[in-house]
């Protein structure tokens, strides 16, 4: 595993307006890892992932991409240098069928002429998708909406994939298929960074993981680490 | 009180074929409400400045209309990309009503650059062609709305085509389902809106050399088209064009018909009635989502 950062955020602030929501935050990414951002609702960890995409702006810090310097760049461009966001709610297109749904994932140039490869992966990995690949996404369960937007995702052929709250609102066996997934997306050099509530089952698929809660980042270290650190997860969590 | 069938069959059809002309009036004004949720009040102008633009080619250089559409619609699809992206966008980032206003002043410019330049005499687009006349099944039908409707189809089937099968297509209906999602994707939506409105102009356009070659014009027939668009969208819903093709035969129908049976008067009062009637009954349109 690489040591060098894919991702890295320094000492941002960001506010809405005159309303300040992050203090300082910092985060690393490595090539190759899974990491996992932890906080409760209005924590701040969607408002990190916005500001990652580019839909925020830093009014202090930088947000480094492979060492080239994004905070300033508009969403599409940020896609465009390999950084892929399943956002929160899937936010699949509702009004548009599953493979088209899918063939908009790949509209980055350099995705399009490995569109018909990278469907046929997809429709292996999510079959059900394969099966209702002319329905409208809109009649499709959370679950399979979920495996749409992720897919959608892995049709840009990204460096990185940015997950927002993937297991809100799923029953447990498909959120166990949802991380089996992106353990096989890790193996194919997809670096992940997913952002979730559920701090224990977090801690057990991620390698390393940040606590973020009231906009700060509170703790941070390797997953194993943090799972021992019994007591300081009821302190942050209750759980 | 009966009329024979045979009686009807000259309204209908007129209605029919009037319909696909009305379709493509209301073709670009339900793209862009479609995709940018945007209402401009100033497409019925666009339209008749396509009329205009075509009848200055007519009488300056003797240039055939649809000839002339080869240099009106790069012309209006450059103007039309260069309007939203510098104008309309901004003001869809101030607010709601910043672009509607912004059309309400085009649509003023536009009239009265109309009746400026041309003055307010009632203008039409007359050639060779304009009295051809067929028989076809004992109705006497008119060459010029047999060529509106066929050329509406046309148009409607390449512009479905392209918003379904090419990426720039898709990208601009993903950018009307969800505009995060889209930039999510690579999208410029900014762009995308760009290119909606350009295609909104040259279908203005088009609609213009067709109306300009169907009906007299002049300086102030903007808004009547422009309350024929909002008629046929709400009739045949959004998002759909058999549903616009439908709404825009409804529309026409709904004239003609009652042209029929209360004189010419009375023909677009009832049309209107009947946009009313669909508003309360069914307001997303017959096709609406």
């Amino acid at each position: 595993m690489s040591e060098e950062s894919l991702l890295k955020v320094n000492h941002v602030d960001v506010f809405y307006g005159s309303l300040q929501v992050l203090w300082d935050v910092s985060l690393t990414v490595r090539a190759g890892e899974i990491v996992a951002l932890i906080g409760s609702n209005s924590s701040g960890k969607s408002t990190l992932l916005r500001t990652i995409s580019g839909f925020l702006r830093p009014s202090n810090g930088n947000i480094e991409f492979k060492g080239k310097r994004i905070e300033a760049m508009n969403p599409y461009q940020i896609v465009a240098l390999g950084i892929s966001q399943v956002p929160e709610g899937r936010r699949i297109f509702p009004d548009m069928t599953v493979s088209d749904n899918l063939v908009i994932g790949s509209y980055n140039h350099g995705a399009r002429s490995k569109r018909e490869g990278n469907l046929k992966d997809v429709y292996m990995r999510f079959p059900i998708l394969g099966l209702r690949r002319n329905q409208l996404a809109k009649t499709l369960s959370g679950g399979e909406q979920q495996m749409l937007a992720i897919g959608r995702g892995l049709m840009g052929e990204p460096k990185i994939m940015l997950l927002d709250e993937m297991s809100l609102g799923l029953a447990p066996l498909i959120v166990d298929e949802l991380y089996r997934t992106l353990r096989e997306i890790r193996e194919r050099g997809i670096t992940i960074l997913f952002v979730e509530q559920n701090a224990r089952r977090s801690l057990k698929e991620a390698d390393r993981a940040y606590i973020i809660k009231s906009g700060r980042i509170v703790l941070s270290g390797r997953a194993a680490e943090l799972r021992e650190e019994d007591e300081i997860q009821k302190a942050y969590f209750g759980v | 009180m009966i009329e024979s069938l045979s009686d009807l069959a000259m309204p209908i059809t007129a209605g029919i074929l009037l319909g696909g002309l009305y379709a493509v009036v209301a073709l670009g004004f339900s793209l862009v409400f479609g995709v940018m949720k945007l209402i401009n009040v100033a497409h019925g102008d666009f339209v008749i400045l396509g009329s205009y633009l075509a009848f200055a080619a007519l009488t300056g250089i003797d240039l055939d209309p649809f000839l002339s559409l080869v240099f009106i619609l790069p012309l209006v699809l450059v103007i039309g990309f260069l309007v939203q992206k510098y104008l309309l966008n901004r003001a869809m980032a101030i607010s709601a009503d910043a672009p509607v206003i912004i059309c309400l002043g085009f649509s003023l410019m536009l009239a009265n650059m109309f009746q400026m330049i041309w003055s307010p005499l009632s203008r039409g687009l007359t050639t060779s062609y304009s009295l051809t006349s067929y028989n076809i099944g004992g109705l006497a039908i008119q060459l010029i709305y047999l060529l509106d409707l066929i050329i509406a189809l046309a148009v409607m089937l390449a512009l479905r085509e392209f918003l379904r099968r090419t990426y720039l297509g898709k990208a601009i209906v993903a950018a009307s389902q969800d505009r995060t999602a889209a930039e999510m994707m690579g999208i410029n939506t900014n762009k995308m809106y760009a290119y909606a409105f350009a295609i909104a102009m040259a279908c203005a356009a088009l609609a213009g050399v067709l109306v300009g070659l169907t009906f007299p014009f002049s300086p102030t027939s903007g808004v009547p088209f422009l309350i024929i668009a909002f008629g046929v969208v709400i009739l045949g819903g959004l998002g759909s064009m058999v549903g616009t093709l439908i709404g825009g035969i409804v529309f026409g129908l709904a004239q003609t018909l009652g042209g029929f049976y209360f004189g010419v008067a009375a023909q677009m009062f009832v049309a209107y009635v009947m946009v009313l009637v669909i508003l309360g009954i069914r307001p997303q349109g017959i096709f609406g989502r």
